[in-house]
């Protein structure tokens, strides 16, 4: 009763905000109010808010998500393209402006907590009809949650069909040949034997209403499902200037940052004077630190950023004591165990009576705990914005998952009306959720407005980076499970432990900040999993911590999924059965995740038998499944562990299955890029706290997979006809599962704690 | 801004005066007063390789590189990258379809120029000690593998032909091999 008691209080929380509120439906995502900024050479039209046409033929997509690496600009040129039937050599992708059609739906109704199975149940349908219709009038622009081709999916092609639509009413009307015998083909309109160029019929297209938009049946698609080469990448081997940290304006300064070594200090005294005198140095900033996450310290502004940065000593900063000054990760640990096994939590999942069934004496119980420490982004661009503030005027540069957040930085640190405030969109060099904070977009405003008029570039070092993050929440989760003589599972109760990332972030950004109830996100990946349990209990408690916490790739999953897919492999071992029939059995009413299981398992040669490594030593496979995002994925790695005692993965195997795919270029790419940030986090990735410092703060303590470590991958995409689901966090959370329980096998033992270690020892470089 | 006189840099073939002190990381001389942007800032202790440029001929890490060290040698960054090499080089990562968010992608192909320098038709084994200093966090590894052999292979067959993309060789969708 209490989740269901959730699902409507979730939706009170933004329940002041629908009176007076018209609900928009889907198609009024098409038209915004703010024109999509077009190059000066004129004569350019938008035909709605996702696309224009230039004289030359040239399509412009406006995206209104953030290229970060997923390539969504190449998957939604597709979408658009697919409709529009135009000529692929003209398409250009450029990113949005700011406009409520272009708000996010998907990922605000993907945090719902609804199981999977119960999606299209009465009362789910209804909760997830509203919350879509409540997401499309908040409008809020975000590039995250696996959501964004889910989210432009209809959109995207509607606003291609009705350009196109446009087109052929402006060339019938110009030709006087009946709009029924016009056609389109690869940017023209071809109307009898005159042939109409879609850069000539722009203009006049603006002017039509067409009253009918008709989206083409999936078996006429001749560009959605065909393996595209990425629109970006000829630039990006160029070296050309995409992101924000290539912004350069005619008199821009540069600034570097101080921030407090311990969580929780902040300045007390610093010496301007001497900072002041450093070459170049042309400003000394106290930084408050704002709600949005940016912490208290000092910026410098110089003439060059390096100047700023080797001023920085000079302040000789006194830091105020902390009260989290003796805050440890071993203390950290002890609470979440603690919570793990004695906590009040919420359950997320509750069928059949499973808390009764593995207390009843003489039951057959395994009982595990897992661990998972804090990671850090670590995306290959560190934090950086540039900004120009005036007395009522102000432009941001910067690579963003949320632009309307960063706007609203702004504007909370200048007072400036948010409709004077410009964010200018970079592509991103990496983010993997860091960037949905607006943080650095409050420090750059707080900086920049020191210098009223002039350009400000704040780029952080990266220790900065990595020491001023919003952390992969640590986590700890007790699993019990009651079995029948015959090993299988009678009943299975789970509860985790952590602190909650997207409640932290709704917090810091203003999106429902006065969010109550449980968070989604820091549970999921236990109790909305497919297995077919006869009794589930799955619980979390929240845990409050001053460690800031925020979205990391595939959130929440990407620590469950390791709990929870060791310790049914433990289960499988326990009763001596072999690993995928034991899950095979626990999954006959979910067909989709029975067949990444086999299909991964076929591609793996799971029952065949393997070689040595090079070296000699043996090698073993290990399996994982895990559902997220709506997409189903299983895994198999083959690993090794060498003289050194250091795991060694050889190969991943993954079939994925995310309902229908747009770029099968795209989803591989996706696939790869998942797995190797998968691994870098469970064979090294911890982010450790003591003394109240993060210990680590450059790539040598906190290593990344490099490509001598990286094994040979391989993708299979399972053909759907389901709508699309997520692409690009959904094969990362396996990887550590995979990963170890193929260890399991090799050393008879299970690592029940991240990163997978076989020593206690350190992580050397 | 310095009172110091101006360090004469070689940067793709041409010479500039910059005005920054001597201890200067030759990575901030080539943004802020070159404004050659294909050189990246990652890590500021040679950990990464995103900011690799080529010092007569051999990669080196701008970003502990002070330009006092630099007067009057050559420097090649990614924006100066030409010929044969380049071409097959650039053309092999889009065939493959490498970049991802692309930010190291500079880093990765100054590393592989230098590379294919000393190793025209590199083993797996050369492709990781050559290219392990060179980091990439969305994980385009196996295509820069891929697109290493298939460049090495066009250039050892017929060097002096030079491929551009083209939509008939689209990459496997199932399975970029790694070798």
């Amino acid at each position: 009763m209490r989740r269901r008691a959730f699902l409507l209080a979730g939706l009170g929380t933004g329940g002041a905000l629908f009176l007076g509120w018209t609900l928009l439906p889907p198609r009024q995502r098409l038209r915004g109010q703010h024109t999509p900024d077009i190059p000066a050479a004129s004569g350019t039209v938008a035909l709605n808010g996702w696309l224009t046409i230039a004289p030359d033929d040239t399509v412009t997509i406006v995206a209104p998500k953030a290229e970060m690496g997923q390539g969504i600009h190449t998957a939604l040129a597709m979408l658009v393209a697919e409709e529009l039937d135009c000529d692929w050599e003209q398409v250009r992708v450029s990113h949005s402006p700011i406009d409520r059609i272009y708000g996010n739906v998907a990922a605000l109704v993907d945090g719902l907590p609804i199981h999977p199975d119960q999606a299209e149940a009465p009362l789910a349908r209804g909760v997830r009809w509203l919350t879509a219709k409540v997401a499309r009038e908040m409008g809020v622009m975000m590039t995250g949650g696996s959501s964004s081709i889910r989210d432009c999916w209809m959109v995207a092609r509607q606003a291609g069909a009705a350009a196109r639509e446009a087109l052929l009413s402006a060339a019938a009307e110009q030709t006087g040949v009946p709009i029924a015998d016009c056609r389109t083909e690869r940017g023209v309109v071809v109307c009898g034997t005159q042939r109409l160029r879609y850069g000539s019929l722009a203009a006049a297209a603006l002017r039509q209403r067409p009253s009918r938009v008709v989206l083409k049946p999936p078996s006429q698609f001749t560009r959605i499902g065909m393996p595209t080469r990425r629109l970006d990448a000829r630039a990006k081997v160029e070296g050309a200037p995409l992101y924000g940290i290539d912004v350069s304006l005619p008199g821009m300064l540069y600034a570097a940052v101080s921030m407090p070594p311990v969580l929780g200090s902040r300045p007390l005294h610093f010496d301007q004077q001497a900072a002041l005198a450093r070459p170049g140095v042309r400003a000394v900033v106290s930084l408050e630190g704002t709600r949005y996450g940016d912490p208290p310290g000092v910026a410098i502004i110089a003439e060059s950023w390096w100047q700023a940065r080797q001023a920085l000593p000079a302040l000789a900063i006194e830091w105020s004591p902390s009260p989290h000054a003796a805050l440890s990760s071993d203390g950290i640990m002890t609470t979440l165990r603690e919570q793990a096994l004695h906590g009040d939590g919420f359950a997320f999942r509750r069928s059949g009576d499973a808390e009764t069934i593995v207390n009843t004496p003489g039951a057959r119980v395994v009982e595990s705990l897992y661990e998972a420490p804090y990671l850090a982004h670590a995306a290959m661009e560190p934090i950086n914005a540039t900004a120009r503030i005036s007395r009522d005027q102000a432009d941001i540069w910067v690579g963003t998952q949320v632009p309307g957040f960063t706007r609203d930085a702004v504007a909370h640190v200048t007072a400036i009306d948010p409709s004077r405030i410009t964010v200018h969109q970079h592509q991103l060099g990496g983010a993997f959720g860091r960037r949905l904070e607006a943080d650095y977009a409050a420090q750059v405003a707080m900086i920049a407005r020191a210098i009223p008029g002039v350009p400000v570039q704040v780029i952080w070092t990266r220790e900065d980076d990595m020491r001023a993050d919003f952390y992969r929440p640590a986590a700890a989760a007790r699993f019990r499970a009651a079995l029948s003589p015959t090993g299988n599972v009678r009943a299975l109760v789970v509860q985790s432990a952590s602190q909650a990332p997207f409640k932290a972030l709704s917090q810091r950004v203003g999106f429902l900040p006065t969010m109550r109830g449980p968070d989604r996100t820091t549970a999921e990946g236990t109790w909305d999993q497919p297995y077919e349990f006869p009794a589930m209990q799955a619980t979390h408690a929240e845990v409050t911590l001053p460690v800031p916490v925020g979205s990391w790739r595939s959130v929440g999953h990407s620590h469950q999924a390791f709990f929870l897919e060791s310790f049914i492999d433990e289960l499988a071992q326990q009763t001596g059965q072999d690993p995928l029939t034991y899950r095979l059995a626990l999954l006959t009413r979910h067909p989709r995740a029975a067949t990444v299981l086999r299909r991964a398992t076929d591609a793996a040669g799971w029952n065949t038998p393997l070689t040595r490594t090079d070296d000699g030593t043996l090698r073993a496979r290990g399996l994982a499944l895990h559902w997220s995002f709506g997409s189903y994925v299983a895994q198999v790695a083959e690993v090794s562990i060498d003289r050194a005692q250091q795991p060694r993965v050889h190969r991943m195997v993954c079939a994925i299955d995310c309902g229908l795919v747009v770029n099968p270029n795209g989803v591989t790419q996706q696939v790869e890029s998942a797995i190797i940030y998968g691994l870098s986090a469970a064979l090294h990735g911890a982010i450790t706290i003591g003394n109240g410092r993060v210990q680590q703060g450059n790539f040598h303590e906190y290593r990344a997979l490099r490509i001598n470590e990286c094994p040979v991958i391989e993708t299979h995409l399972i053909t759907s006809t389901e709508p699309p689901s997520g692409a690009g966090e959904v094969a990362l959370p396996p990887v550590a599962p995979a990963v170890g329980n193929a260890i399991a096998v090799l050393i008879g033992r299970r690592l029940r704690q991240l990163p997978l270690r076989l020593s206690a020892s350190g992580d050397g470089a | 801004m310095s009172q110091a006189a101006p360090i004469l840099l070689l940067v793709n073939g041409r010479e500039h005066a910059v005005a920054m002190s001597e201890d200067t990381p030759l990575l901030w001389a080539l943004r802020e007063s070159l404004q050659l942007m294909g050189t990246k800032f990652g890590c500021g202790m040679a950990l990464c390789g995103a900011c690799t440029v080529h010092v007569d001929g051999v990669p080196t890490r701008a970003c502990v590189t002070p330009i006092g060290t630099l007067a009057g040698r050559p420097i090649t960054t990614i924006e100066g990258l030409q010929g044969t090499v380049a071409n097959v080089v650039r053309a092999a990562w889009v065939n493959a379809d490498v970049p991802q968010c692309g930010y190291c992608q500079s880093g990765q192909v100054m590393a592989t120029m230098a590379l294919l320098q000393q190793h025209p038709t590199p083993t797996d084994a050369d492709i990781d000690a050559a290219l392990a200093g060179t980091i990439c966090r969305c994980g385009t590894y196996p295509r820069i593998r891929a697109a290493i052999h298939a460049a090495a292979q066009q250039l050892t067959a017929a060097p002096s032909s030079v491929s551009t993309p083209d939509s008939s060789a689209a990459p496997s969708t199932t399975t970029p091999s790694q070798n």
